[in-house]
């Protein structure tokens, strides 16, 4: 009853965006407002009925009822709650119908607090929003229903891969969907913005919070999954340029731009059509990933089913909103009137500068991720285009971006003097030289790249607090002055210096990382020591645990430095019988510094283990700059002028000056 | 600076980062793909010793051997010709004798294949593509069957 309830609520969600795609459209265009009166009420009604959906797919996951053959096929009775909720997604369909609730929660959003919006352009926005939900609802009701029933019913289901049963992973997707989706509606924005013709500041100060809300649901999610692959996959790699990670990347970095390109034009009225191809192409690179992700055509953890079917709707969803935006862009991209003439030195430029190095890094990351399957399509050839391509690619565009982050929010507008810049930053350059040389002195025998690495890190921490310390005046006035200027410096400025500095102390972990990881595999009996970076591992002995769907082998290794017991360390072995798969946890110690990082592995002759250990300096430090990174994204977010609506509200408050 | 320079300027930094950036690209995809073949195809064409190639297959039945010291040697088949793998580390979760392996590395100079990165299913019924491939080739597939199943994830040894 309840799987034929939420399927019919999916129906229903259809007809309904079917209206709302249609009527106020047509409504928007003759200026009926009866017409346009309908986006409203439609968008907020869509969401309730995919939430019904959504809801009932999550009620049957939580009874486990195998009578459903999603439920079936991806839950178990034993398993632990928090991952009977997650297996919702944990699967194609389910996590389309994930998709789709988020999309029209932000068009409910829209519809709830958009009221200062001139009434054209929100009917055309929700209008534009419930396009791309027809597509996706059909694509699900035609190749993806989530509750097809089973008959006879099963007493017990498949499970849920163990991968996929760990809390991070848990709540990776929807962050994840959340920023994909979250680019629909700067998507929505630009293609009503362009049939409205008319591009505005008050136009850019909309898409700028949902640029920014998209931005952070994105940089949490890439995170998670960083950390996730980090900890779970048993050797410590971070991020592997693998075709669904770059999939995620791409509007990533799009977005980025974007965010950037949005200032121009909210400020100075400038780069107004090419924010709206940035805005484009973000939510193209987005379905994209949806695309790759989804069609089966690359195999990773993530692709869940291989239907050639589901593959090929996708592609058609791809061709026709990608191709439609960029001819609609091509037709009516002319109208926009540009503005604002910029020094080639100037914030304008330097932020453009910015946009042309994320242009050509997207460009490098979408070659690498698509060559291989365009070369198979052609040739057969099979070819995988693994870190290398991305060392040679991606990390020399994107360092020379990273050199000039600080000196950026220093300049002014319009035309900007270079030299005073540059003297702010001295301080900055300083203390990179000096972590230069110190990193140089400590670790000589590193690759020979990872000084310079460690520099930049150093660069972007301090040229983050030096715009803060020009901003306060810091030293150039009395403390008190400067505290009072902190206080009310706007958050969106503290928000960008965060950014800034999180991304420079992630520059720290990833260089840290990659230049000095010690690795030691082995085989120990129970106790037996073997010694990493200083550390002294004793395997003491394996025991076996019984988890709540799960068995687990345990090895207790037991850590102790120069002669110095700092506990023990449980990497398991756990074996799940309903799913009849295996999962290694490794163990984890950490100081803030570097990570001290265990794994068990298969028991080798007479009656040894092999242990693998790594020792990944600064590792946490990714993670934290990803968690700085948010905190400036949810700062400036929280800015006052940024609030949705503000702009409305302060030409009222104009108004009767007038 | 007039508004012409302006805009020469900008184009002039425009392309010269679109240069640079497809020039990178150019260099790279010469240099540092991984070519993916069947023990077949190493066997017809040949590979350098010490090219990193992606060896597809599956895992000989009978074949699989511990060395000394967390390494072991297993073959990798498609039923016409089989090469001999070694790799040091531990396996991924799902590694096993008769199942898809595809083991990255490079041929020695003594001919023997020495892994680095060893990817095998998270499934039973799931095969890695490139195996899938391989196999038609050869024409030892067993069938769609194999293909067309649920969640299919690779292991770890290293992510895919």
């Amino acid at each position: 009853m309840i799987a034929e309830l939420g399927h019919f609520a999916l129906v229903l969600a259809f007809a309904v965006s079917l209206v709302q795609m249609t009527v106020p459209m047509v409504g928007a265009h003759r200026r009926d407002a009866q017409l346009i009166g309908i986006a409203n009420p439609a968008a907020l009604l869509q969401f309730l009925l995919v939430a019904l959906a959504f809801g009932a797919l999550v009620w049957l996951f939580v009874v486990s009822d195998f009578s459903v053959k999603l439920v079936f096929d991806n839950s178990h009775s034993e398993k632990p709650m928090i991952f009977k909720v997650s297996g919702v997604w944990g699967n194609h369909e389910g996590s389309m119908v994930l998709w789709v609730l988020i999309l029209a929660l932000f068009g409910a959003m829209v519809a709830l607090f958009g009221n200062n919006l001139p009434d054209t352009l929100r009917a055309r926005v929700l209008g534009v929003q419930a396009s791309i939900a027809v597509a996706f609802l059909l694509f699900i009701l035609i190749t993806s229903n989530p509750f097809l029933r089973l008959d006879p019913a099963p007493f017990e289901g498949r499970g849920l891969n163990p991968i996929l049963q760990d809390r991070a992973l848990a709540f990776h997707p929807p962050w994840l969907y959340a920023g994909y989706v979250g680019f629909s509606m700067t998507f929505s924005f630009a293609i009503a913005a362009l049939i409205e013709g008319k591009v505005d500041a008050a136009w850019a100060r909309w898409v700028r919070p949902w640029t920014l809300a998209a931005w952070l649901s994105l940089t949490i999610g890439i995170a998670m999954g960083s950390w996730w692959a980090y900890y779970t996959l048993g050797w410590g790699g971070f991020w592997f340029w693998d075709p669904v990670e770059n999939a995620s990347l791409m509007p990533w970095i799009a977005g980025t731009a974007l965010l950037h390109s949005a200032i121009v034009a909210e400020k100075r009225g400038a780069l107004k059509s090419w924010t709206i191809l940035l805005a484009i192409l973000a939510f193209s690179l987005s379905l994209l990933g949806t695309f790759l992700v989804r069609s089966g055509v690359l195999t990773s953890v993530h692709a869940f089913a291989v239907d050639p079917a589901r593959g090929i709707f996708i592609l058609g969803i791809l061709i026709v909103f990608v191709g439609g935006s960029l001819a609609l862009y091509a037709w009516r991209a002319p109208l926009l009137k540009t503005g604002g003439i910029f020094a080639p030195v100037s914030r304008e430029g330097a932020l453009l500068m910015n946009n042309l190095l994320l242009s050509a890094a997207v460009a490098s990351v979408f070659i690498g991720t698509l060559y291989p399957l365009l070369l198979d399509a052609i040739s057969g050839a099979k070819i995988t285009v693994g870190p290398p391509f991305f060392n040679y690619t991606f990390v020399p565009i994107f360092v020379p971006l990273l050199c000039l982050v600080p000196l950026g929010p220093l300049l002014g507008w319009k035309r900007a003097d270079v030299k005073a810049a540059a003297e702010r930053l001295m301080a900055a350059a300083g203390l990179a030289f000096i972590a230069c040389l110190a990193t140089f002195a400590v670790a000589h025998d590193g690759p020979w790249l990872a000084p310079f690495g460690m520099a930049l890190a150093v660069w972007l921490v301090a040229g983050a607090a030096s715009e803060i310390a020009w901003r306060i005046r810091l030293f150039s006035t009395p403390l008190s002055q400067s505290l009072d200027r902190a206080r009310r410096l706007p958050r969106a400025a503290w928000g960008t210096a965060l950014a800034h500095g999180g991304l420079g102390v992630a520059v720290a972990g990833i260089v840290g990382v990659t230049a000095w990881q010690s690795e030691l595999i082995t085989t120990l009996a129970p106790g037996e020591s073997a010694e990493i970076a200083g550390y002294t591992l004793t395997l003491e002995r394996v025991g076996m645990r019984d988890g709540p769907n799960y068995e687990a082998t345990v090895g207790v290794v037991r850590v102790s430095q120069g002669g110095r017991d700092l506990g023990v360390l449980m990497p398991e072995k756990r074996r799940f019988p309903a799913e009849r798969q295996e999962k290694t946890e490794p163990a984890i110690r950490t100081n803030g510094f570097a990570d001290l990082y265990v794994v068990l592995g298969e028991p080798a002759d007479d009656g040894k283990w092999v242990v693998r250990a790594y020792r990944n300096n600064l590792a946490p430090w990714i993670w934290i700059g990803g968690i700085v990174m948010s905190i400036g994204g949810i700062m400036s977010l929280a800015d006052r002028r940024l609030r949705v609506g503000a702009p409305t509200r302060a030409r009222l408050r104009a108004a009767p000056a007038e | 600076m007039t508004r012409k320079q302006r805009r020469a300027t900008f184009i002039f930094v425009s392309l010269g980062i679109l240069g640079l950036a497809a020039g990178l690209v150019l260099f790279a995809l010469s240099d540092s793909v991984t070519f993916f073949y069947s023990p077949s195809e190493v066997a017809e064409r040949g590979v350098e010793p010490g090219e990193r190639i992606r060896l597809g297959g599956l895992v000989e039945e009978g074949s699989f051997q511990k060395l000394t010291d967390a390494t072991v040697r297993f073959n990798v088949t498609d039923f016409v010709e089989t090469m001999s793998v070694i790799y040091r580390g531990v396996l991924p979760d799902l590694f096993r004798e008769g199942q898809g392996v595809v083991a990255e590395g490079a041929v020695q100079a003594d001919g023997s294949f020495i892994a680095d990165k060893v990817l095998a299913k998270h499934d039973e019924n799931y095969m890695p593509p490139e195996v899938a491939a391989a196999l038609k080739k050869s024409g030892n597939w067993q069938g769609e069957g194999a293909e067309a199943s649920h969640s299919e994830t690779y292991g770890q040894g290293s992510y895919p």
